[in-house]
């Protein structure tokens, strides 16, 4: 087991430095000197220059800037956004709880209605049921989510007015900034409605950033179930006389559920770049939001910084994935 | 006694039917899937539009009509039949606007695919046919571009070379790379076991002819299937870009950045924000239908 584990973190390693090395040269492939590019327009004078070329360490060999880079990265140092000066790091801490708020919902979204769809599915295959829960499942997967937030707010928030247009909560509560997570603060807080209106504002957000992953997941689900639907130890369970639900639930949903944790877990990736989409719909104050305007902005050190820290949780997350696969499935742990 | 023979004769060329061609076999196993068949057919249709864009739209994708501000379709109250779908902010046909937005997308998934295509069957193949530290090297730098969300990476790389739609695209490439490579680099090694490589070699074949004219031709389904899959995604991406405004620049009819402004229209003209989406969703379903329709038709395990 522990050689399993130690096996695959060993293989994180190479693919973090590549990761930095990624970050590390993107910022030096914009056209043009970094240095007139931070000035903007102005420009800075000789001198100056030539300070903060020191100051920044441009006037090094490349390696030598990578290794301060990595060794900053390593220490939590992003560097500091042009624009605000605050350290990358901690604008990032301030928004990230939004985004996991958020990702967070949309994944149970996804997870509750995609993995009994995916089971009735595939239990009545080949029945109406089966034909529309994939053309529903096929239409999810190809949708392009930042539309599908435009229509849903033209419906829900415009036409019906049943939810609020875009934000965490209404701007006529005040919530203590206590762990960040709106839900959670709200429901701490002694204002009468916040709760409420905080849980109004996820629904379309956290609707339109689950709708891939439920797509995702419900199809899984299905090839999943029907492929363990065929094994002999169901025809047997059932020959046996078990209730039919018994033996979905708990003889095949059990080993069909493997394949499908390891396709929830790699809806990570799919969730932090679909919230770039739909926090820029919704002005959700996440790090997609942050990572847009900065690009905007010619923000460099935030993009950079940015796309450094969500790789690394993408590959943690894929990382975890792997190992509970392995402890799940002793045929994954023993292979190779 | 005559028609007895005759029967017969039926009888004898019923039990011996002829086999059919592999390009036979794979359309009748195509076309029996009609998800897959209807999803071609709404390619065809959009193909078409977008090679004869000029003929058929009513209007030029660019001529804006002052009197004829967001004008809502023809069959609402208001409407007008010489703008179809509606006029935007502007005064620009929408219709018009679509079907010209129709040769952007199409150009930009054939632009992309190819590419990557192209790129990921030589990097798979030398992987596969190489091995050891090639190998090693190609993968591990596959590894890292697939821990990215390819949404992230796209948007980064357009970051760094400036939004235009040919750095779009080429961001794009880049991005769907890493499934062609895997993929041609698996199939590549599982043919490089078989008798007729190394038969292939022992007879002299350089490397250049195993790789390129044995092993590739029969490494190709999976790239086919994989290539329609990846025109879904290169459009898909194409508009995120593009409504981020970091695709196709306005005035540029592409169906994503169409929608880039629509945020303001949410409230009072629905149909702006409406059909370029739905254009959207219609052409990444035919492909991700007939991606489908593919890989069952070829997929050998399941024609038994």
């Amino acid at each position: 087991m522990f050689q399993f584990i130690f096996r695959r973190l060993s293989l994180v390693i190479p693919t973090f430095i590549g990761i930095t090395l990624l970050t590390f040269t993107l910022i030096r492939l914009i056209p043009g000197d970094p240095i007139d590019v931070m000035a903007g327009e102005r420009g800075v004078s000789a001198e100056r220059h030539a300070e903060l070329s020191a100051q920044l360490g441009f006037d090094k060999p490349l390696y030598i800037q990578y290794f301060r880079y990595v060794t900053g990265v390593l220490q939590g140092d992003l560097g500091n956004s042009l624009v605000t000066k605050e350290p990358v790091m901690s604008e990032f801490l301030t928004l990230f709880p939004a985004t996991i708020e958020l990702a967070t919902c949309a994944a149970i979204f996804a997870i509750l209605i995609g993995l009994p769809a995916g089971i009735f599915a595939a239990v009545k295959r080949g029945t109406i049921v089966d034909h529309s829960v994939m053309t529903f499942s096929l239409t999810g997967y190809s949708m392009p989510i930042f539309w599908w937030a435009l229509l849903l707010m033209l419906v829900f928030s415009v036409n019906l007015g049943w939810t609020p247009v875009s934000g965490r909560i209404d701007v006529t509560y005040w919530i203590d900034d206590v762990t960040g997570f709106m839900l959670i603060d709200t429901f701490l807080s002694d204002e009468e409605g916040a709760f409420g209106s905080a849980v109004s504002h996820l629904i379309l957000p956290s609707i339109v950033l689950g709708t891939i992953p439920m797509a995702v997941i419900a199809r899984m689900t299905r090839s999943s179930m029907l492929e363990v639907l065929s094994e002999d130890y169901i025809r047997t369970a059932r020959a046996k006389g078990i209730a039919p639900w018994r033996v979905i639930v708990i003889h095949a949903l059990r080993n069909a559920l493997i394949p499908v944790i390891t396709v929830i877990g790699l809806q990570v990736g799919i969730l932090l770049s679909g919230a770039i989409l739909t926090e820029t719909v919704f002005a959700w104050p996440g790090i997609g939001k942050w990572l847009i305007e900065s690009i905007g902005r010619r923000d460099y050190p935030v993009v950079q910084g940015g796309i450094l820290i969500v790789a690394c949780i993408i590959i943690v997350v894929n990382l975890l994935v792997d190992i509970t696969y392995g402890i799940v499935n002793p045929r994954i742990r023993h292979s190779r | 006694m005559t028609t007895s023979i005759e029967a017969s004769k039926d009888n004898i060329e019923l039990t011996a039917p002829v086999p059919m061609t592999p390009l036979q076999e794979f359309w009748h196993y195509f076309s029996s899937n009609k998800g897959a068949l209807g999803g071609l057919i709404v390619i065809a249709l959009i193909f078409f539009m977008a090679l004869f864009a000029n003929f058929i739209a009513p209007h030029s994708p660019s001529d804006q009509y002052r009197d004829a501000l967001l004008l809502p379709p023809a069959w609402l109250e208001g409407g007008n039949w010489s703008f179809v779908l509606g006029t935007d902010d502007v005064g620009r046909d929408i219709l018009s606007r679509l079907i010209y937005g129709s040769r952007l997308s199409i150009a930009v998934g054939i632009v992309a695919v190819t590419a990557s295509l192209v790129m990921g069957i030589l990097l798979g193949l030398v992987a596969g046919y190489c091995k050891g530290v090639v190998d090693t090297a190609i993968m591990r730098i596959v590894d890292i571009m697939l821990a990215m969300p390819s949404l992230l990476l796209a948007i980064a790389i357009v970051a760094i070379l400036g939004p235009s739609i040919v750095n779009a695209a080429l961001a794009i490439s880049i991005v769907s790379l890493p499934h062609y490579v895997r993929l041609t680099r698996a199939a590549t090694m599982a043919e490089m076991s078989r008798d007729y490589v190394t038969s292939s070699r022992v007879i002299g074949a350089s490397p250049l002819r195993l790789m390129f004219v044995c092993i590739l031709p029969n490494c190709l389904a999976p790239l086919i299937v994989q290539a329609t899959l990846g025109f879904s995604t290169a459009i898909l991406d194409m508009a995120a870009l593009g409504f981020l405004g970091l695709g196709a620049q306005p005035p540029t009819p592409e169906w994503g950045s169409m929608l880039a402004n629509a945020l303001q229209f949410v409230q009072r003209a629905w149909w702006v924000v409406t059909f370029p989406g739905l254009m959207i969703l219609i052409t990444v379903l035919a492909f991700n239908l007939m991606g489908d329709g593919l890989r069952d038709a070829l997929d050998p395990k399941l024609k038994q």
